[in-house]
């Protein structure tokens, strides 16, 4: 009942091509925004911005761009930290080297960077699929943080291959403090979400889709297989190099070339795969079951232990959060292989019944 | 299925409703809370496990022995990062708001972390101690006021690591036309020590080549040919984790001698050498501190703490690492102590932390008193050094366990100091920070 869209009748194609059709979806998302840009910095801690919210929203951005690639266009990337990497280390050469660049034209340049450098790497996706793929990606994986460190240009030469961002002042407004970097954060993140949501729906995302479910079919269609892939390519890398800027100028502050290894990768493919493959909503579901889920067991079983004063060996509660983490992922895959975002989309086809199922 | 959905709607529901009754976990007033962001879990588990074990066993044996420091009670509590660079970043956040004093000081034992939270501690006014690793040039006090690389960093141990050879080959001046192959592990921190070795081998008119090992570093054939090629005097090796074994154990297969091989000193623990066996033994080691049981305070701990089955890990105890985890929790103490003598005698904030630290000054007979004796070398930070001591010790495996080579030794500290001075400088103008002590 609470979902029914019944009597929302669309009398224009305006109305009836806008990104949110139904009036409950709009309304709950004009809601969220309002409450993260509003109602967010009245209540939450510095805590909670520089360790909760910022580390979702920009891992969000990140799975959103191996979204793109993956879950839309079908191709399986195993490069997106060394995209991010990119992405963090152009913008900080911008930065440094263009005198008086705005900070955004930096993040744009570098997402660019980052499109131009996962173009190249996507190249191999023109004669090879799936886990064939995957392996040829990697290689990006390994080069480009190698490459980094080797060439000391990159990091200005400092000893240790590490940057330091410089500070985000826009418009000569200082974005300094946990709250003001949160704001920034979100704002980039929530119009890069919208674009991405409208252009899964237009042409090229259809494309996409079309060369994900069969190439030969989309091939035979009409749809020029290499430009696809190769677009999908560097729209992922441009929001992975945009995430990877935002990690290292508003979340870390510092940041080195061995952070953003294969295991980063790995995790951000698992926030894809347990999000929801082919879904922007999924992305953000997926970040923060990974990123958060842990901080939040973790936080659970030291509260428990110290009201029940049960003295654990150190490092118990560690291993044990661990463990508790991977039966989780397991159970989810088990109950809903198609990740979170379809059990939202069964919790909104519940809804739409309710409370009368039949 | 249905049981199955109904079940993951009260696991969620579940979950979120026990956070939000998450109890503050409340710190006992009045007592100096030290917040940790340790490791015992992950890729680097068993060193975080040594060193933070001994980090812990320490604060237990003061509060066990001593009633805390001048009557305030130490509590402490420890916060898992897996050496990953997010969770510690989350971890630190956490950590700081534990305690109206915040964590007293924060030692995060991983370069990627150091730097992730060195912009913030500056602002949240809390002290990095970093022993042995993280950024060198903040040795310079006056650009980075609020990071402690106590003891020595990178540059002191290459410059330890010439010197030493040069002992061994009966004075520096004998190293000239010597061959030296520094094998390191490809990465930042294997880089680090390149400017000054490269400074060391121009001054000093040794032949120096530079092999990568890509990480991790378990097949090392092809570098070791091409130092059997290359018939090397001496080789330093600048390991880490896996990497260090294998290459003792390569060395032995193509017969280098082990007593020619000097390492750092994370290259230098029982994780590396027990892990090497026989392959290891006669193997130097640059050391920040010895090793071994033979110290009065370790017997402190094992009487006060261990006896009464309140420790960790027995096995560690005595090990390089679990005894630089003591001396790093010692440290912190110490610091504590200094700023009560200023600021009286309660839980002190990290801004009167740090004035400890830097006017923290522990000579050969204080050291005694502490029950290190030799195992630390005397120890005197100012402004100008953060570092305070900038010695090395060499020790050597016999097989069975570390044993001491050297005395405590300074490498060439003119030039590191030279060129600590140079990059601080360049930080600092990067960064827009004017250079200067506070008073």
């Amino acid at each position: 009942m609470l979902y029914r869209e019944s009597g929302q009748f669309k009398t224009s194609y305006a109305a009836d091509q806008q990104l949110f059709p139904i009036l409950q979806d709009r309304a709950a998302v004009l809601a969220l925004l309002a409450f993260a840009l509003v109602g967010v910095p009245l209540v939450a801690t510095d805590y909670w911005f520089t360790a909760i919210l910022m580390p979702f929203l920009v891992f969000s951005l990140a799975t959103l761009g191996l979204n793109i690639l993956t879950g839309y266009a079908g191709q399986l990337s195993l490069g997106t930290a060394a995209f991010m990497a990119v992405g963090a280390v152009a913008a900080y050469n911008f930065q440094l080297r263009v005198p008086g660049i705005p900070i955004l034209v930096s993040f744009m340049l570098g997402g660019l960077s980052a499109a131009a450098v996962g173009v190249l790497f996507g190249l191999p996706s023109l004669r090879i699929k799936g886990f064939y793929l995957a392996v040829a990606t990697l290689a990006a994986q390994f080069f480009i943080p190698w490459l980094l460190v080797k060439v000391s240009w990159f990091s200005n030469h400092s000893a240790s291959g590490v940057i330091t961002a410089q500070p985000v002042v826009i418009a000569g407004f200082a974005f300094d403090t946990p709250v003001r970097k949160y704001l920034l954060v979100l704002v980039i993140v929530a119009v890069m979400a919208l674009a991405a949501k409208n252009m899964v729906r237009s042409r090229v995302g259809r494309a996409w889709m079309a060369v994900r479910d069969m190439d030969v079919a989309a091939s035979v269609i009409g749809i020029r297989i290499m430009q696809t892939k190769l677009i999908a390519f560097a729209v992922s890398s441009f929001y992975c190099g945009v995430a990877g800027a935002l990690y290292a100028f508003a979340y870390l502050g510092s940041v080195e070339p061995d952070g953003f290894n294969l295991d980063l990768s790995f995790r951000i493919l698992f926030m894809v795969i347990i999000g929801g493959v082919g879904s922007i909503l999924g992305s953000f579901l997926g970040a923060a079951f990974i990123t958060l889920l842990p901080i939040l067991l973790e936080v659970i079983l030291t509260d428990v232990t110290a009201m029940t004063g049960i003295a654990l060996p150190p490092g118990f509660i560690s291993m044990a959060q661990l463990v508790v983490f991977g039966a989780l992922i397991i159970f989810f895959l088990i109950v809903e292989p198609h990740g979170l975002a379809r059990l939202w989309q069964i919790g909104k086809e519940k809804l739409r019944l309710w409370p009368f199922p039949h | 299925m249905q049981t199955w959905k109904r079940t993951l709607i009260g696991l969620v529901a579940g979950l979120a409703a026990a956070a939000s009754t998450l109890p503050a976990s409340a710190q006992q007033a009045g007592t100096q809370f030290i917040g940790i962001t340790g490791y015992r879990v992950g890729p680097y588990g068993a060193n975080g496990a040594a060193f933070f074990g001994g980090f812990t066993d320490y604060l237990a044996m003061i509060n066990e022995r001593d009633g805390g420091v001048n009557g305030v009670k130490l509590s402490w509590e420890e916060c898992e990062t897996e050496y990953n660079n997010a969770k510690g970043v989350e971890c630190y956040e956490r950590l700081k708001t534990k305690s109206a004093t915040g964590p007293t000081a924060i030692h995060p034992m991983s370069t990627g972390i150091t730097y992730a939270i060195l912009d913030k501690a500056v602002t949240d006014k809390i002290p990095l101690i970093t022993l042995g690793y993280g950024r060198t040039d903040a040795t310079d006090g006056r650009v980075f006021p609020w990071v402690f690389p106590i003891l020595s960093n990178y540059w002191d141990a290459a410059t330890g690591i010439v010197k030493f050879i040069g002992e061994k080959e009966g004075g520096a001046a004998n190293l000239k036309g010597k061959k030296i192959v520094l094998l390191y592990h490809d990465s930042a921190y294997g880089k680090e020590p390149h400017p000054v070795l490269e400074a060391e081998a121009k001054k000093l008119g040794f032949e120096l080549k530079m092999i990568p090992v890509p990480h991790p570093g378990n097949e090392q054939q092809s570098q070791w040919l091409q130092i059997r090629q290359y018939q090397p005097n001496w080789v330093i090796l600048w390991g880490w984790g896996v990497m260090s074994a294998t290459a003792l154990q390569t060395a032995q297969k193509v017969g280098f001698p082990r007593e020619k091989m000097v390492g750092n000193w994370w290259a230098g623990s029982e994780i590396d050498t027990v892990a090497a066996g026989p392959a290891a033994t006669g193997y130097y080691a640059a050391s920040l501190n010895l090793a071994g049981k033979g110290f009065p305070v370790v017997k402190d701990i094992e009487d006060k703490v261990y006896a009464k089955g309140k420790g960790g890990d027995a096995k560690l105890v005595g090990t390089v690492l679990w005894n630089r985890g003591m001396a790093a929790a010692m440290i912190t103490v110490e610091a504590v102590r200094k700023a009560q003598e200023k600021y009286g005698k309660k839980p002190v904030s990290g801004e009167q932390v740090r004035w400890g630290i830097e006017n923290l000054k522990l000579d050969a007979g204080r050291m005694k008193a502490l029950g290190f004796n030799t195992m630390l070398p005397p120890l005197e930070v100012s402004c100008q050094d953060h570092g305070g001591s900038g010695q090395v010790r060499f020790q050597q495996w016999t097989g069975t366990e570390w044993k001491s080579a050297s005395d405590w030794m300074r490498g060439d500290s003119v030039l590191v100091r030279k060129m600590i001075e140079e990059s601080a400088a360049k930080y600092a103008a990067e960064k827009g920070i004017k250079p200067g002590c506070a008073s």
